[in-house]
């Protein structure tokens, strides 16, 4: 039974162009899924559609034998609770330490009270101290956010994600900010903690050969359309072409 | 190209000044204003403040009451910006875009923050003391309506600039709009709103004078009541006094700003 599947997906901002169109494809538990494409292709949007940080225009997504397309307020909040998220520009509060941003990953199974006035109970301070360890970052706990280096601010991003316990974590183009070393740091920890931890991963990526590397499965997108969906040994530099289209991918190569 | 575009943007910078001086001339000659009697009417102006505005030993005697008069317009001050800030955070939060709850709130929000900063201080103590004659209630509400609309605007701006990635992230753990208020929008954007309080007392207290003017209260009033009876030894020794509180509030504000960021 797929965690995620989605049929027929379509969304448009304006009515005009259509950012996505007719996507359609599953995501088994446990699944690595880098989504590739070059900017502008839709992949954020895609992304967002799943937990509804955008409205879907037309089609279906069904995650957790659950209805996303037509959520309301409570269900939606239960949906975005089992979903990490996790951005390319890492989107902490920087002005607080890094121990506050990650148990911000808790707020989903707060009741208002409990989280306006910052009440989480040991296990979930244990957990965030736990993951900060696994993340190589526990030193910095009381540190503030924008005290920290990007890879580090991404790891608290991560974490934050990750104290949700949720079933997927979206990845929205993880490292596109970061140097090749930390990049690296980042996908080896993603890769390492979803498969311990058995959480479904969907990540955004630019980089081809990161996505190969890493994946078990990739999705081609181009102009708001799937062109590619399988193993990442199946993508061939044939196919990497019709993603990216073939004179800007020499240009990158170079 | 980009050397027609350069020369285009050096066309443009050329017109706009020649613009500029333009209705420098053009208003200067529909009002009769003359540049050079103006300058040449400087010296005088400033020798006539020389012999006249000097604190005698005799003015000096009023101190303790200009003092007294001096506390009550700061403290006002204080407590119409304190005051209208609470309000603002809560415009603020329904008109900006990163936190508005629905779109009627938000145009309310703005509308109101609007036309209170539209209408010039000293417009709102003239119509205040109509109905609230004079006291220092008008002046209090004076400066509190004008606050209101500014630091709403200001409040806004701080909010959306500081905090929209932090809400989206928020926004996407299931965390409840009380949440994201509380524990991302407030703490980003609290120094920013900080500066903006103290920012506008400092404006107040300036504010206050002229407001005391109008409605028969705080420094303003003894000011004027002195100026019409041309006391100006005592005139002078209010200004000094009201510049040299505006500086201190200053330097404690730019104090209070260093330790907080």
């Amino acid at each position: 039974m797929a965690l995620l599947q989605i049929a027929g997906l379509s969304k448009s901002y304006d009515n005009e162009t259509k950012v996505l169109k007719d996507i359609s494809f599953n995501v088994k538990a446990g699944e690595f899924v880098s989504i590739i494409g070059p900017s502008g292709a839709g992949k954020s949007t895609l992304l967002r559609c799943i937990n509804r940080m955008v409205s879907i225009s037309s089609g279906e997504v069904i995650f957790d034998n659950a209805q996303v397309t037509s959520m309301k307020k409570r269900a939606l909040r239960q949906l975005r609770t089992n979903i990490g998220m996790v951005f390319q520009h890492y989107n902490l509060v920087p002005r607080l330490t890094v121990i506050e941003n990650v148990l911000h990953g808790r707020f989903g199974y707060k009741s208002t009270l409990q989280g306006v006035l910052g009440r989480f109970t040991e296990a979930e301070k244990e957990q965030a101290f736990y993951l900060l360890r696994k993340l190589g970052i526990v030193e910095h706990a009381y540190k503030r956010c924008d005290q920290l280096s990007g890879g580090q601010q991404q790891r608290v991003g991560i974490a934050r994600a990750l104290i949700q316990d949720p079933k997927l974590v979206l990845c929205d183009e993880p490292i596109a900010s970061l140097d090749p070393n930390s990049s690296k740091i980042i996908m080896d920890h993603l890769k390492s903690i979803t498969s311990e931890l058995g959480i479904t991963c969907l990540v955004n990526l630019h980089q081809v050969e990161v996505a190969q590397q890493y994946s078990d499965r990739i999705i081609g997108l181009n102009h708001g359309e799937v062109v590619f969906d399988g193993l990442n040994y199946q993508l061939t530099e044939d196919k990497i072409n019709r993603i990216y289209g073939t004179q800007v991918r020499e240009l990158i190569t170079v | 190209m980009s050397e027609k575009v350069m020369q285009k943007r050096k066309w443009q910078t050329t017109i706009a000044l020649v613009i500029i001086i333009a209705i420098t001339y053009l208003s200067a000659a529909i009002t009769n204003f003359n540049f050079i009697d103006g300058l040449a009417a400087f010296p005088t102006a400033i020798g006539w403040m020389f012999s006249h505005l000097l604190i005698t030993q005799e003015s000096l005697e009023k101190l303790p009451a200009i003092l007294g008069k001096l506390n009550e317009t700061i403290f006002m001050s204080i407590a119409a910006t304190t005051t209208a800030a609470v309000v603002s955070i809560f415009l603020s939060l329904m008109g900006s875009k990163t936190t508005s709850v629905n779109g009627f709130l938000s145009m309310f929000a703005r509308l109101i923050a609007s036309v209170s900063r539209n209408i010039p201080v000293v417009a709102w103590a003239l119509i205040l003391l109509l109905s609230f004659g004079q006291n220092s209630i008008t002046g209090y509400l004076a400066l509190f309506v004008g606050t209101v609309g500014f630091l709403t605007r200001a409040f806004m701006e701080s909010i959306d600039e500081a905090s929209h990635s932090a809400v989206e992230a928020l926004t996407a753990t299931g965390a409840t709009y009380f949440h994201i208020v509380n524990k991302a929008v407030l703490p980003q954007s609290l120094p920013q709103m900080i500066s903006w309080i103290l920012f506008m007392i400092e404006t107040n207290i300036r504010s206050a004078t002229l407001v005391g003017i109008l409605t028969g209260t705080g420094i303003g009033y003894t000011f004027d009541m002195y100026y019409k009876s041309m006391n100006y030894n005592v005139v002078a020794l209010i200004t000094f006094s009201i510049v040299i509180a505006v500086i201190i509030i200053e330097l404690i504000s730019n104090y209070i700003r260093k330790v907080m960021m």
